[in-house]
Formats: C-alpha cells, sequence, structure tokens
C-alpha cells in the first residue's frame, strides 16, 4: 500500500497534480450549480411579485 | 442550427440532455482514474505518466473551450446572435480553470522530469498567453456596462486572440521546446497508457459540457429575471 503512495518515488508531484485537478473541477461544480440554484430562486420570487 | 439557438428551445433540449451528460461523465472519470493507476510505469517517466491523465485532458478541453468561444464570437459578431454571446461568456471562467489546471499539473510534472517547474518555452509560454487571454476576455465584459457593446469588444478580443490556438498546437514543432512532442494522433503512445488518458478526456469533455449547458441555462434565467424587474419599474 505505501508502495502505491510512493508512486516510484514520485508521489510528492504525482498527489498533488491529481489533488489540485480534483478541487479545481469540485470548485466548478459548485459555482455553476450554485449560481444555477440562485438563479432560479431569484426568477421564482420575481414571479411570485407579479401575482 | 438556429431554430436550436432559440433560449426555449435551449431550455428544453439541455434540459433533457444534463442529466444524461452528467452521468457520462462521471462514468467516464471515475473508469479513467481507475485505468490510470494501474499503469506501469513509463521506462523514461516512470510512475510521473500517471500525471498525464488530468494533465493532458486539462489541456485539450483548455484550448477547445476558446475554439467554441471563438465560433460563438463569429455568430455573435455576424449574425447578433444573443445566445451566442451568452454561451461564449458562459465558457470564458470553466477554460481559465481547465488553462490553470493545465499548467499547474504540467508544471509538477516539469520538476522531476526537466528539473525546473517552469522554463520559458514556446509551448509554456503561449498557454500561459491562453491563460491571460481568458482572464482578459472576462475582464472584459464585466467592464462594459452596456451588454451589447461588451459582448461585441468581447467578440473581437476572443478572435484576435485565436491566433495563440495554432501557436500552442504547432508551439512544439517550430521551435526547440523540452515539452515532449504531439503523440496521440501520430501514434506513437502505447496503447496502455492511450486509453485511460482517452477516457479520462471523454470525461474532461463531458463534465465541461456539463457545466457549460448549466452555466448557459443560468445566464437564460438571469435574462428572463432582468427583463420581468425592468417590465416591474417600467409599469
Amino acid at each position: 500500500m505505501s508502495n502505491f503512495f510512493a508512486m516510484g518515488g514520485y508521489g510528492a508531484f504525482i498527489w498533488p497534480a491529481y489533488g489540485v485537478s480534483l478541487l479545481g473541477l469540485l470548485a466548478m461544480i459548485w459555482q455553476s450549480w450554485a449560481a444555477w440554484r440562485a438563479a432560479k430562486k431569484r426568477l421564482a420570487a420575481l414571479e411570485e411579485d407579479k401575482r | 442550427m438556429f431554430r436550436y439557438a432559440n433560449p426555449a428551445i435551449f431550455m428544453r433540449l439541455s434540459g433533457a440532455l444534463l442529466p444524461w451528460v452528467s452521468l457520462l461523465a462521471a462514468i467516464a472519470l471515475v473508469t479513467g482514474l481507475f485505468l490510470g493507476f494501474r499503469v506501469p510505469p513509463d521506462y523514461q517517466q516512470g510512475m510521473t505518466v500517471t500525471i498525464m491523465f488530468v494533465h493532458v485532458p486539462a489541456a485539450i478541453v483548455a484550448e477547445s473551450a476558446y475554439a467554441l468561444i471563438a465560433v460563438a464570437s463569429i455568430f455573435s459578431l455576424v449574425w447578433r446572435h444573443p445566445l451566442a454571446d451568452t454561451a461564449a461568456r458562459a465558457a470564458a471562467p470553466l477554460g481559465a480553470m481547465f488553462t490553470a489546471l493545465g499548467l499547474i499539473t504540467g508544471s509538477l510534472w516539469g520538476r522531476p522530469m526537466w528539473g525546473a517547474y517552469w522554463v520559458w518555452d514556446a509551448r509554456l509560454t503561449s498557454f500561459l498567453l491562453l491563460l491571460f487571454l481568458y482572464l482578459g476576455y472576462i475582464a472584459l465584459w464585466n467592464a462594459i456596462e452596456d451588454e451589447t457593446r461588451a459582448a461585441r469588444a468581447a467578440a473581437i478580443l476572443a478572435l484576435v486572440g485565436a491566433v495563440n490556438l495554432p501557436v500552442i498546437k504547432f508551439s512544439v514543432d517550430w521551435w526547440n521546446t523540452l515539452h515532449q512532442g504531439e503523440s496521440i494522433l501520430s501514434g506513437q503512445i502505447a496503447p496502455v497508457f492511450l486509453w485511460p488518458l482517452l477516457i479520462m478526456a471523454l470525461g474532461y469533455m463531458l463534465l465541461f459540457a456539463a457545466l457549460w449547458m448549466v452555466r448557459i441555462r443560468t445566464e437564460i434565467v438571469n435574462r428572463r429575471a432582468r427583463s420581468l424587474m425592468q417590465r416591474g419599474e417600467a409599469a
């Protein structure tokens, strides 16, 4: 198992590369989704006012 | 083509596609990761070759997203289609993030293989320029209040910057560089590395497609809200 994490001695470069990629992708997913939810909520509130 | 660019039709179509595209993206990314960590060490690069599975897909999406912005900008400038502006603008923050990921993962690959996190060679410099083009494009959109004028200025910037795309692509052929040359289309990459790479690239592209749709949908909803508010003020 520790062999797997050592990655042939390059773990110190490989794991940060994967970590940063994961964080970057998650940040995009979270931000896009949050903006969508906020936009829907805002439109729903405005349409409610119209009635 | 223009039929699908109608906002109402786009909302319906993207709403139906989105769950499937997201699901396929998740499957591809998990499969790619699973295969990617089972590869043998490369005979020259050892296990650092696994960085390729997050580096190359990020770079491919970064460049493709810019190409999509450039195409949308032509539609925006020539046919003045408002959905083209929305699509172009929605892709930019995603493209910038994928570009940053390409740069960071590349730098973490460069240190053990070249002995340096960064070198000012043609591939790296032109790719850094891509990040600045994205940031400039986003800043220009935000800087101009009037949306029609902002869209035109941003579209022109996007098209001028598109000159950089072939420069990135051919930089490894035109100049001496530390960056390795093209190995996918020329078939120089061993199948054991090619498959995880292709599946990860597919996963990255599908994820980009899903997020792009979400962001275009968000902007369409925001536009509806804005026009409702303006009507409210006028009444």
